[in-house]
């Protein structure tokens, strides 16, 4: 057996290279071919409209994922300290995990109107809930032992929060930050097609509006590239946060 | 050995309310225990699986209420938990996030100490405890020894005026478990620490005590008393002498006639039981 990432490689290539035969037998509307994506790709970047566009997408993405994690890791985390908040939000929160976001966006609209604010608000209500489920999950998850050593030692309320429960809650939150990234991607995606057209998902309505499929790929590529870049690094920023986890991970590897 | 004991305990009765069909019923496991432990002694409490010793080492660090009696270390009742008494856990709990020199500094993070005096002395109590460079280690790549020297450093450092260990070295293997007491014998010989060890094994109570508080099963309640008058410091030599043996053989017999004395059914619920 070759080493893995040839196969890959090939793999992806003997793709492209089909694409590019079949893509320039067909009618260009319907699915273009790498060599004209390629020189789309080129233009886009030379009008500056790719980069306008990615700026605007990763602004709304920043700032709704940020107050998602922020809101989410501080919810979740009462939730997990006091039964009684938890009780209470409960139900809310387990509705609203199960309610696709792209079905609150006409309330959105209507409440927020078509900027930049309902689209920070559809990137955070995506990104939101796993945070605050796995936040929870990590806080209750916390062993009596293990904060018995700390009270042992004659750790205030406080401590124990800082010193165990957060720390313990970490991998967790991490797992729902990995959870986040995507969803949250969508969300940006999903909102610039229904509120005001902006972003790299303004582009890709704005290109198939107007039939330029080529063009219509460059944005659609970005937004896989810029999903792959968050995701890898949030699982880098787990790893750095985790390093007691390492060999679990080698392990399960 | 005279004066205020360290550690003195009057009359601790301890009960555990469990939910049952008619309501919520009490199970006696700590009952007229009454008992003090001199500056720098060495007093194991040995009794048979479920009598409540590790209930008792909770009690004394402040993690449990009692029903009724109390705790006074050096004359005055013992407050919350606090680090005038450190606790050395049955399984170690170690923090798994934090690397040995984070868990040994961790009880002297919760009184306060500042940094470079933490970092020093846990240096310190590392060395003592034969985990030079290991320091940066995580809990789960570390054998059972040495996650349980960890959790003895992380007590010792925080200098506390009695480490109360609840069977220490239970979980580990035997020849690990030798070794251990040797080293904790050592260690006590170096630093004067007053210790109460809880633990059922009888080889090791007469091993590393001064003196031997034999408990009766559930209710439990020290109903015998045994001096180990082995020469110290003790070493692998003093678990073969001809008087190590006489020893054992002493607390053994109290505690086969004591004990199933006692083992008689006191499960009963609610109820509290005289004898």
């Amino acid at each position: 057996m070759r080493h893995p990432s040839v196969i890959r490689v090939a793999s992806v290539l003997a793709v492209l290279v089909a694409w590019e035969l079949y893509g320039r037998a067909l009618n260009p509307v319907f699915l273009s071919y790498p060599v004209a994506i390629a020189g789309a790709l080129v233009e886009l970047i030379g009008t500056g409209e790719l980069l306008t566009a990615t700026v605007q997408t990763l602004r709304s993405l920043v700032a709704g994922f940020g107050i998602a994690l922020l809101v989410g890791v501080g919810t979740g985390f009462l939730m997990g300290r006091y039964r009684l908040i938890s009780l209470t939000l409960d139900p809310f929160v387990t509705a609203l995990y199960n309610t696709p976001s792209v079905a609150l966006i006409p309330l959105i609209q209507l409440w927020f109107g078509l900027g930049v604010t309902a689209k920070v608000i559809i990137v955070g209500l995506s990104a939101f809930f796993p945070i605050v489920i796995n936040t929870y999950a990590g806080v209750h998850n916390t062993s009596q032992g293990l904060v018995d050593v700390v009270r042992a030692y004659g750790a205030t309320d406080r401590q124990i929060s800082t010193k165990v429960v957060l720390p313990n809650s970490v991998p967790f939150i991490m797992a729902g930050v990995r959870l986040a990234v995507g969803r949250a991607v969508i969300g940006v995606v999903t909102a610039e097609f229904f509120t005001a057209i902006t972003g790299l998902g303004g582009l890709v309505i704005v290109f198939s509006n107007a039939f330029a499929t080529a063009k219509l790929f460059v944005p659609v590529l970005t937004l896989v590239a810029l999903g792959l870049t968050l995701t890898s690094l949030a699982k880098w920023a787990e790893r750095r946060l985790t390093p007691w986890k390492e060999s679990e991970r080698a392990a399960t590897r | 050995m005279t004066g205020t004991p360290a550690l003195d305990v009057r009359d601790l009765r301890k009960i555990f309310f469990q939910p049952s069909p008619r309501g919520p019923a009490g199970l006696l496991v700590l009952d007229g225990v009454s008992f003090a432990v001199q500056e720098g002694e060495f007093v194991s409490a040995l009794g048979p699986s479920g009598c409540g010793k590790t209930t008792l080492a909770r009690i004394i660090v402040g993690l449990e209420d009692v029903a009724a009696g109390s705790v006074f270390v050096d004359g005055r009742p013992a407050g919350p938990p606090g680090p005038d008494r450190c606790l050395v856990f049955q399984n170690y709990a170690l923090l798994p996030w934090r690397t040995v020199l984070g868990n040994v500094e961790l009880a002297m993070e919760i009184q306060g100490i500042p940094r470079a005096e933490r970092r020093e002395r846990a240096r310190r109590y590392i060395e003592l405890v034969g985990l030079t460079g290991f320091e940066k280690r995580y809990p789960h790549q570390l054998s059972g020894g040495m996650q349980q020297r960890t959790g003895l450093a992380r007590a010792l450092a925080a200098e506390p005026r009695m480490l109360i260990m609840d069977e220490p070295f239970g979980a580990v293997d035997a020849q690990m478990r030798t070794l251990l007491q040797d080293e904790l014998l050592r260690i006590c010989d170096r630093m004067t620490v007053t210790v109460l060890f809880v633990t059922h094994s009888i080889d090791e109570a007469v091993y590393l005590s001064d003196r031997i508080l034999v408990f009766s099963a559930r209710p439990g309640r020290p109903v015998a008393e045994v001096a180990v008058d082995l020469p110290k410091p003790r070493g692998g030599g003093a678990r073969s002498s001809h008087r190590f043996i006489e020893i054992r053989k002493a607390v053994s017999d109290i505690l086969a006639e004591r004990t199933s004395y006692y083992r008689s059914d006191h499960e009963a619920s609610g109820g509290i039981h005289h004898d």
